[in-house]
């Protein structure tokens, strides 16, 4: 079986700037990462590749230095990197992300089971996984928590709700988008990181998946955006002393309108 | 790939109207949707046009009435035991098939973990844009587009961002945002049965079996106020604390990543980066630093009452009352307080 995992390199922090001219998001200096969600992802499909034999294919999306993340999933143990990278992809939204995965995936082509994380720390979007899933024509399982039961041409899954959780059978083809609760993601051994280093990987352009150039980048992208702005400050804390019980009067009163109105 | 575009490149004066997909669980709407039908009758009065709801489900008819109180000028109404709850296919293409046919220039949806994962599949299928987790909505007045605000990278940017060129425009919204459209028993509304025919009714998934959430406490994402415990609670047994806050106010209970990495209290009700967005009225931060991943998750509540024992402790810098104090020993004569206020 082969078990693709698309992951996104993130910025390692939440401190980003933003050019004033551009909109975009300035991540000269800032330390890249693995999408945290997309450590879960590999994980699960690490350890499916192990149980029922196959490989794992990571894949993503990105500037040449995405490259950093796909030596760390070969580090965890996948079998095989690839990089689809093209000045033409600059400024995709969601939309054009997807179709762009969707090409390469349909590239790739014997896929059994496609993974994510549930969403990106940077665009907290959730919505390229279920986007591929509609491009590819492939069933979706959002928001994973455990695979309960799989072969070769099904699975069986926990999707968990706002309230509760959902036990769905699905064939195989399909796209998983996973939780933090579904595994705890190992670390790469260092037998695993001297083989990553020296790995080949993959590289594709837009032409090698044979994408339509209008649908790529900022132009094939629906959505614009259209300003880039810092939260408005919060109000002034006000800081509230004395002994334990004096607090709890003093916190109690200042609270009395919101909990009453909250409680009606 | 098997999506063929819809015709609404250079055709946008042909959309009117905003709808709200509702939705619903177990026969019930959830509060989100009258969320959406407050902030839907807003964009529709700007734009001069007609407000309407998608309702899909089994034996749900009666649930038309609801909607048009809560300002629905019509309702598509698709009734049949094949939708009785959530399934992305079959909701999918019915959806994508109701745009089709009737051209509406907005549509909005819960940033639910049933709306994100409809939404986008939506948005491809009629191919437009989408816009995830909205926190405000506007009308241009120039381009009469629909202004879409976000907030990304954790809450430190806000992004207004338009579909300028396809129509609809479609966006989720976060829960706990907008305010719900009042009931107006008056208002009139026609209710539009909509045609189904098998092929949009087929899924691949098979939903084999429906595990309710242990109670309703654990939806943190729908709570109005959420006491949370993080590393400052100590130890499991102490959590108790927490809850017996919660109780008083009816409240949900939340936790930071340490709490629920040590096993004091479930994943479920964990907010942060790789939890749970939420948006409370009021968020109660028990013992918790207030880690950029944290503030992340909750930095949009209305209102946010520090408690932590670290007077350099980041919640204070997000946090509209701070109290320096050990959470353990003012959390419960705050319960107590609370108790006096609401007699209960």
């Amino acid at each position: 079986m082969h078990f693709v995992v698309c992951i996104k390199q993130v910025p390692g922090t939440h401190d980003v700037r933003i050019n004033p001219e551009t909109y975009t998001l300035m991540t000269e200096g800032v330390e890249s990462i693995i999408n945290p969600l997309d450590m879960y992802a590999i994980e699960e499909a690490l350890r499916l590749r192990d149980r029922l034999g196959g490989s794992v294919t990571a894949l993503t999306m990105g500037v040449p230095q995405a490259e950093s993340a796909l030596r760390e999933a070969l580090a965890m143990g996948v079998n095989q990197a690839i990089l689809v990278s093209d000045s033409a992809f600059a400024g995709s939204d969601t939309w054009a992300t997807s179709y762009t995965l969707a090409k390469a995936l349909e590239k790739i082509g014997d896929y059994s089971v496609i993974l994510f994380g549930k969403q990106a720390s940077d665009g907290d979007t959730a919505q390229v996984g279920p986007s591929v899933a509609a491009f590819l024509d492939l069933p979706q399982i959002t928001y994973v928590r455990k695979i309960e039961e799989i072969d070769a041409s099904r699975l069986v899954a926990e999707r968990v709700l706002e309230s509760g959780y959902e036990v769905i059978e699905s064939p195989l083809p399909c796209v998983l988008t996973v939780i933090k609760e579904i595994n705890e993601p190992r670390l790469p051994s260092l037998k695993g990181k001297m083989a990553a280093r020296k790995a080949e990987i993959v590289k594709w352009s837009a032409s090698d998946i044979a994408a339509d150039p209008a649908m790529l980048g900022l132009n094939g992208s629906p959505t614009k955006i259209i300003k880039l702005t810092p939260p408005p400050p919060r109000r002034g804390g006000e800081r509230i002393e004395g002994e334990p019980d004096e607090i709890a009067r003093k916190l109690a009163e200042k609270l009395r309108d919101i909990i009453i109105e909250a409680a009606s | 790939m098997t999506n063929a575009p819809i015709n609404n490149i250079g055709n946008l004066e042909l959309f009117k109207g905003v709808w709200v997909l509702a939705e619903q669980a177990d026969g019930q709407l959830e509060s989100i949707t009258y969320e959406l039908l407050g902030e839907g009758r807003k964009l529709a009065n700007e734009l001069g046009t007609e407000l309407s709801a998608v309702l899909l489900g089994s034996n749900i008819g009666n649930k038309a009435q609801a909607l048009i109180e809560r300002g629905a000028d019509k309702v598509y109404l698709a009734d049949v035991p094949e939708l009785a709850y959530f399934a992305d296919e079959p909701y999918a293409k019915v959806i994508s098939k109701l745009i089709r046919d009737y051209s509406p220039t907005i549509v909005l949806c819960g940033a639910t973990t049933v709306g994100r994962s409809l939404a986008a599949r939506v948005a491809i299928t009629v191919n437009t844009g989408l816009t995830a987790d909205c926190t405000a909505l506007a009308i241009d007045p120039e381009t009469r587009n629909l202004l879409q605000t976000r907030p990304a990278c954790g809450g430190n940017i806000i992004a207004t961002i338009v579909t300028p060129g396809r129509r609809p425009q479609i966006a989720t919204v976060r829960q706990k945002v907008m305010k719900e459209a009042a009931i107006d028993g008056s208002h009139q509304g026609a209710v539009v049965n909509v045609a189904l025919t098998p092929d949009l009714l087929t899924s691949r998934t098979k939903r084999l079996r429906h595990v309710p959430g242990e109670s309703a406490t654990v939806n943190i994402s729908e709570a109005n106020i959420l006491v949370a415990g993080g590393r400052g609670i100590q130890k499991s047994e102490h959590f108790d604390v927490i809850g017996d806050l919660a109780k008083v106010l009816k409240a949900g209970v939340a936790a930071s990543r340490a709490a629920v990495d040590s096993n004091w209290i479930s994943y479920a009700h964990q907010v942060g980066q790789t939890g749970k967005t939420v948006c409370p009225k009021l968020y109660i931060a028990c013992g918790i630093s207030g880690q950029i991943q944290h503030l992340a998750g909750m930095a949009s509540a209305e209102t946010i009452v520090a408690i932590n024992r670290d007077p350099d402790a980041p919640i204070f810098n997000v946090a509209t009352y701070g109290v320096v104090g050990d959470a353990l020993e003012i959390v419960p004569r705050l319960t107590a307080e609370f108790k006096k206020i609401l007699g209960r």
